[in-house]
């Protein structure tokens, strides 16, 4: 987690009281509306979810048992290798540029500056107002021959591309268009770089650090928890979502913006293949999963812990 | 102390004032231009949006319209029965704001004062579900939902929310943990059970957690888009945003209607944001999270 969170009271041992009972009773009830939610809604659904994976369902007819010939025909799907792709390329770009761009706002943001309050309502603006209306906007925005950017560009003698309609340029459009709502992070880090401890700055020029140094060797490790944390958040959700893409592009040109979320909603909801659909979604968790390992597994190479002993 | 020594002192001091200023310039210069980048993409919607048809595609762009159209609101808005649609937005956002703020509040308050056995584990497979992609649950949900003959109502949208969302019940268990416990001891000695204590002592005190938790499931399900995709059929039940994705293929190149209604229905999401913005910060710093 990005904060460390309060250890509750260490949990009473097997052996219970009548109060303590009484209490286990209070907990179980007053958390009984998530564990239905759990049950039905997150557990079940990913049982039912690996059990549908082995079957050929239309939804409307009854399934029938299939074995593994779903994820057999994965391997051989082209579409399936393309979306994957698509969305790793996505997930690359939003979050690495978008890290990138959040942060350094938040550093801007940090110098002390009049009207802070001001800036920062206008860098976050844009993350708040997402869904349908933006992408509207943005269809506008990145239109080849009258939209703002290439506008722009002619101002100074350059053709722009044809962003939305170029297979080469597609994806670079939604990734550049994922930059407007990079406030979001920004809040975060802006709040991270606040908390941490002035004495560290005052200790780092007593060594007779410079800015650069000081950023280098304080501020980053200070940051590193959250901007980790912000990697592995903002990497699962760029790697699901498909909405925008699908009233943007829908997937077009040349299936160059299929992302995997899109092919999983076309299979499932637009084909009605129910079964293959849910091998897909499988196949992504497992895909999830892995990043996620190995973002845990190189963070501790560069995330600092505070008490920990760097190895 | 020499004079040579002290003009170079002085000299060393001006430089570090002139580089202090000369810092200060490059920061506001470079925080104003991407500040009007950020605002640019507002302003193009607006004037768009006010703009005559024949104006929308001209070359080179003009930024300012010709005229001020202002019944472009009420042509785009009128296109499409967006009054129905504007209703069951409200119906679908405001029982899942209800319906998030009931339910995460008894689930925190379980998990921050009470103790059961299993509490850990449970509450670290509360957080992983965060991580579950939808793509995973949405199939069977809509099964599950068709199953219960729920497709093409207003149901699967706003059941879900009276079973707690993991991101809001780990703001609020956060907050609550930070009200003193003596407090409930206090109510406790006074005869107050739990519930009375939830509801007279931390409810009363954690209104700030609970409002953003109401912005956040305000703002989220305002926009959403891939419930109502999945789930509504008849046009007489489509919500704002679905309603505004059906004008966009309908109308496509009328792009001064299609950003009228647009900004139209941001402008909840906007004042929301401007009256609750100390909130919103308030929140994403309790828990390092967005509101994503």
């Amino acid at each position: 987690m990005a904060i460390t969170t309060p250890t509750p009271p260490k949990t009473t041992r097997p052996k219970l009281g009548g109060m303590a009972r009484k209490e286990e009773l209070a907990f179980y009830l007053f958390i009984s509306p998530w564990i239905i939610g759990f049950l039905l809604f997150d557990a079940g659904a990913i049982f039912a979810s690996f059990a549908i994976s082995f079957t050929n369902w239309s939804a409307l007819s009854t399934p029938s048992f299939t074995g593994v010939e779903n994820y057999t025909k994965l391997i051989n799907d082209s579409l399936f290798y393309k979306a994957m792709g698509n969305s790793l390329y996505y997930g690359l770009g939003s979050v690495g540029l978008g890290t990138i761009v959040s942060f350094l706002l938040a550093l801007l943001l940090n110098q002390d500056v009049k009207g802070m309050a001001l800036f920062r309502t206008i860098f976050y603006l844009p993350s708040v107002v997402s869904g349908i209306a933006v992408a509207i906007l943005w269809i506008m925005i990145l239109h080849q021959d009258f939209g703002l950017i290439n506008s722009f560009l002619a101002f100074f003698g350059i053709k722009g591309p044809g962003w939305l309609v170029q297979p080469e340029w597609a994806m670079p459009s939604l990734i550049l268009m994922s930059l407007w709502s990079a406030g979001g992070a920004m809040v975060i880090y802006l709040a991270g770089l606040q908390s941490v401890p002035i004495h560290l700055y005052e200790a780092a020029e007593i060594d007779g650090a410079d800015t650069f140094q000081k950023f280098w060797n304080v501020t980053v490790p200070m940051m590193s928890p959250v901007i980790l944390y912000n990697l592995i958040v903002g990497f699962i959700a760029s790697i699901q979502g498909f909405v925008l893409v699908y009233i943007m592009t829908n997937g077009g040109p040349a299936n160059a913006t299929l992302v995997y979320g899109l092919y999983i909603y076309r299979t499932a909801f637009i084909n009605f293949q129910m079964g293959y659909a849910s091998a897909l979604a499988w196949v992504l968790l497992v895909v999830i999963i892995i990043i996620t390992v190995i973002q845990f597994t190189v963070a501790r190479y560069w995330v600092y812990y505070e008490g920990d002993v760097k190895q | 102390m020499s004079t040579s020594s002290a003009v170079r002192l002085q000299k060393s001091l001006l430089g570090l004032r002139n580089r202090a200023i000369l810092w200060k310039v490059i920061i506001y210069f470079l925080l104003i231009t991407l500040s009007i980048s950020f605002v640019l993409p507002f302003m193009w919607m607006v004037s768009t949006s006010l703009k005559q048809s024949q104006d929308v595609f001209t070359y080179p762009p003009s930024f300012f319209p010709n005229s001020f159209e202002w019944q472009n609101y009420i042509k785009g808005w009128n296109v499409l029965p967006f009054d129905t649609f504007l209703n069951n937005s409200l119906i679908v956002t405001f029982s899942n704001v209800i319906g998030n703020l009931i339910s995460c509040s008894l689930v925190a308050y379980g998990f921050a004062r009470l103790k059961g056995r299993g509490r850990d584990i449970l509450f670290l497979l509360l957080l992983a579900t965060l991580m579950i992609p939808r793509e995973v649950t949405i199939i069977p949900r809509f099964l599950m939902f068709s199953w219960f003959g729920m497709t093409n109502t207003l149901w699967p949208l706003v059941l879900p929310a009276w079973f707690g969302y993991a991101f809001f019940i780990f703001l609020l268990r956060q907050f609550f943990m930070g009200i003193p416990l003596d407090l409930d001891n206090a109510a406790r000695i006074d005869g107050a059970n739990n519930w009375q204590i939830l509801t007279q002592v931390i409810i009363p005190l954690s209104q700030p957690a609970l409002a953003s938790v109401a912005i956040f499931a305000f703002i989220g399900n305002w926009s959403n888009l891939l419930d109502p995709l999945i789930y509504l059929r008849s046009t007489e039940l489509y919500t704002l945003a679905l309603g505004l994705n059906l004008f966009r293929g309908q109308n496509f190149t009328q792009f001064n209607l299609l950003m009228a209604v647009s900004i139209i229905t941001l402008i909840p999401v906007l004042l929301v944001f401007f009256f609750s913005q100390k909130l919103f910060v308030q929140g994403v710093s309790l828990t390092g999270m967005g509101g994503r």
